[in-house]
C-alpha cells in the first residue's frame, strides 16, 4: 500500500463508495424503465395507445373511454364449485356486482352503433372483501398472441396524419410480424353486428386457473352467454344510428325488467393453448353455466361507481389464479397506467366532462 | 458488561433483516409500475411485504426507543451528527408512513388489499379519486425519498466503514467482542 502516492489511498475508499451508490442508482433507475434499452414499459405502452388515439380525453379511460355504469347481482349456480373454491361459486351465492358496458375506442362521443368491439366489465365483491374483475368483449379471441404484437398494431394502426389512415406498408409488415391478426380482421369483416348490448355474448378470451378445494387445477375461459337471442343490425341501420343508440337501448331495456347472461366456463383439454388468446380452444369442449348475471340498472358513467374502478382482470378471488398468458400481466400493467392517470386529471379538476360538471358538447 | 458501543442484537438482527427488504421492496416498487409481464408476481409480494416492513418497523421502533444506541464519535462534525440523527428519524418515518400509504393508495383506488389469497385488509381511506390521487403521488414521491435517504444512509456508513473507521459500521454489525482493536 506505501506504493501509493497519499491521495491514491485517501481517494480510493471515496471513489468505491461513489461507485456503489452509483450501481445501485443505476440498477433502480433500470427498473424503473428510465436508463438502457427502450424495453416495452407500461408507461410507453400507454403513451403509445394515447398517441394512436390522436388525443387524450382527460379522465376517461385510454381505451373503451365510451360507456355506462351497471348494477345487478350474480347467482351462483354451483356448477363450477367443483372447478374452483371461489365462495362466489359456491351453491347459490349471491354477489353484488358493479359492471360497466362500453364499446372499443378512446373517443367517449363514438357513435355506439359503429363500434366494432363492445364490452362488459364487472366487478363482483364477496362478503369477506375477496374481488372477482373481468373485462370481456364481443369477440372470440384475442387479436395477437403477446402484449408486444398489440403495442405493434398500436403503434403500425396509427393514422397517417398525411391520408388520415394507417400507413399499408406498415400493416402488411405488421401481418407479416404478427400472421393471427388476419384471423381477427376476418372475424372483424364477417361476423354479425348485434343490435345491442343485452343480446351479446362477451367472452374473457385470456385463459386463467380454477383450484378447487383440494388444489387441483383446471385452466378455464368464460364467457358471458346472454339469455336474449342475437339480432343482427345490418350497416344501413348502423349508419343511421343515434350516437348513443347502444347506451338508449340499454335503458330502455332495463325500464321493462331486468337483463341476464349465463357464464359460461368452458375447460381446457389437455393439449389446449393456455398462453395464447388469440387462439380459441375446439368448439366441443366441456363446459359448465356457472351462474347468471343479472342487471336491473345502468347509471352515467361521468356520476357512476364504475368511473372510479380500474376493471383490471388480474384481481381474483382465491381459487381463481392467473394463467401464463402474457396478455393479462400487460392488461394489468397499462389498466393501472390508465386508471392512474385518468383519476389525476379527474383530481386536478381537469376532467370537468368525464365527472359530469360540464355536459358533453 | 456494558453494550454502549454497539447495537443490541435485536436492533442489529431487525437492521439487517430490513435493509434486505426495503432495498427489495424499493426496486419491486418501481419494477412492477413499469414492467409488462412482472407486474402480478411483484404486486403479490409488494403488499404482504410492505406490510411486514411496517410491523416490523413497530417493533423496531419500540427497542430503539428503550434502548440507546450507541453515540456518535465525539469527533465528529456537527453537520454530520446532524445529518444521522435526522436521517435515521427519516427512514423511521419513512417504514411506517410508506406501508400505510400503500394501504391507503390500494383504498383509495378501491382495490382490495390482498395480502395473500383470501386474506383481504379492510380499507383506510375514502374511495375516490382525490383521495387516490394525493396518497398516490405521495407514495410515489416518497418513495424516491426514501430511496434517496436509503443511498445516504449506506454511504455515510461507507464512509465511517472505509474512511474514518471509527466503529460506527461495526456497531451496527457486530456485539460487543472482548478483544481490543476495533
Amino acid at each position: 500500500m506505501s506504493a501509493f502516492p497519499l491521495w491514491l489511498r485517501r481517494t480510493w475508499p471515496l471513489a468505491a463508495i461513489a461507485l456503489v451508490l452509483a450501481l445501485l442508482a443505476c440498477v433502480f433507475a433500470w427498473a424503473a424503465g428510465w436508463i438502457g434499452t427502450q424495453r416495452l414499459t407500461a408507461q410507453r405502452f400507454t403513451n403509445a395507445i394515447e398517441a394512436n388515439n390522436g388525443k387524450v380525453y382527460p379522465g376517461y379511460r385510454r381505451a373503451h373511454g365510451k360507456g355506462v355504469c351497471v348494477t345487478g347481482r350474480f347467482t351462483s349456480s354451483g356448477a363450477a364449485a367443483a372447478l374452483s373454491r371461489a365462495s362466489l361459486l359456491a351453491p347459490g351465492a349471491v354477489t353484488p356486482v358493479l359492471g360497466r358496458l362500453s364499446i372499443a375506442g378512446a373517443d367517449p362521443h363514438a357513435p355506439d352503433a359503429m363500434a366494432r368491439v363492445r364490452s362488459m366489465a364487472l366487478q363482483l365483491t364477496g362478503m369477506d372483501g375477496q374481488q372477482w374483475r373481468t373485462a370481456m368483449n364481443s369477440f372470440p379471441f384475442f387479436v395477437v398472441a403477446t402484449p408486444q404484437g398489440f403495442y405493434d398494431q398500436a403503434v403500425a394502426s396509427r393514422p397517417d396524419p398525411a391520408t388520415g389512415k394507417p400507413d399499408p406498408a406498415k400493416m402488411a409488415e405488421l401481418l407479416r410480424k404478427h400472421p393471427e391478426i388476419a384471423k381477427f380482421q376476418q372475424w372483424a369483416k364477417t361476423a354479425p353486428w348485434s343490435n345491442s348490448w343485452a343480446n351479446t355474448q362477451f367472452n374473457g378470451v385470456n385463459a386463467f386457473r380454477f383450484i378447487d378445494a383440494a388444489g387441483h387445477v383446471s385452466f378455464v375461459r368464460w364467457s358471458m352467454r346472454p339469455q336474449l337471442p342475437f339480432a343482427a343490425m345490418d350497416p344501413a341501420q348502423r349508419k343511421d344510428a343515434e350516437a348513443d343508440y347502444l347506451t338508449d337501448d340499454l335503458s330502455a331495456r332495463l325500464a321493462r325488467g331486468p337483463l341476464r347472461w349465463d357464464m359460461v366456463v368452458t375447460v381446457a383439454a389437455a393439449a389446449d393453448p393456455i398462453d395464447d388468446p388469440s387462439q380459441p380452444w375446439p368448439q366441443n369442449r366441456r363446459q359448465v353455466v356457472a351462474g347468471t348475471l343479472e342487471l336491473d340498472a345502468s347509471h352515467p358513467q361521468s356520476t357512476g361507481a364504475c368511473r372510479d374502478i380500474n376493471y383490471d382482470p388480474t384481481v381474483l378471488p382465491d381459487g381463481i389464479t392467473l394463467s401464463d398468458d402474457p396478455v393479462l400481466a400487460a392488461r394489468a400493467a397499462v389498466y393501472s397506467q390508465s386508471y392512474n392517470r385518468r383519476e389525476d386529471e379527474i383530481a386536478r379538476g381537469l376532467a370537468p366532462e368525464a365527472t359530469g360538471r360540464e355536459s358533453a358538447r | 458488561m456494558s453494550t454502549d458501543t454497539h447495537f443490541n442484537l435485536l436492533a442489529r438482527v431487525l437492521h439487517w433483516t430490513m435493509a434486505a427488504m426495503i432495498l427489495a421492496m424499493l426496486f419491486i416498487g418501481v419494477g412492477m409500475v413499469a414492467s409488462v409481464s412482472l407486474r402480478p408476481v411483484l404486486i403479490d409480494l409488494h403488499r404482504p411485504l410492505g406490510i411486514a416492513i411496517g410491523l416490523l418497523a413497530l417493533v423496531r421502533l419500540g427497542n430503539r426507543l428503550r434502548h440507546r444506541p450507541p453515540p456518535l464519535p465525539a469527533d465528529l462534525p456537527r453537520w454530520q451528527m446532524l445529518g444521522a440523527h435526522a436521517s435515521h428519524w427519516l427512514l423511521y418515518g419513512l417504514m411506517i408512513a410508506m406501508p400505510l400509504l400503500g394501504w391507503a393508495t390500494l383504498s383509495a383506488g378501491g382495490y382490495p388489499v390482498t395480502l395473500w389469497p383470501g386474506a383481504v385488509l379492510p380499507p383506510i381511506a375514502p374511495h375516490g379519486p382525490q383521495a387516490y390521487a394525493l396518497l398516490h403521488g405521495a407514495h410515489v414521491l416518497l418513495a424516491f425519498a426514501l430511496f434517496a435517504t436509503v443511498l445516504g444512509h449506506l454511504g455515510a456508513a461507507l464512509f465511517h466503514a472505509w474512511i474514518r473507521r471509527d466503529g460506527v459500521f461495526s456497531s451496527m454489525v457486530h456485539g460487543p467482542r472482548r478483544t481490543s482493536g476495533e
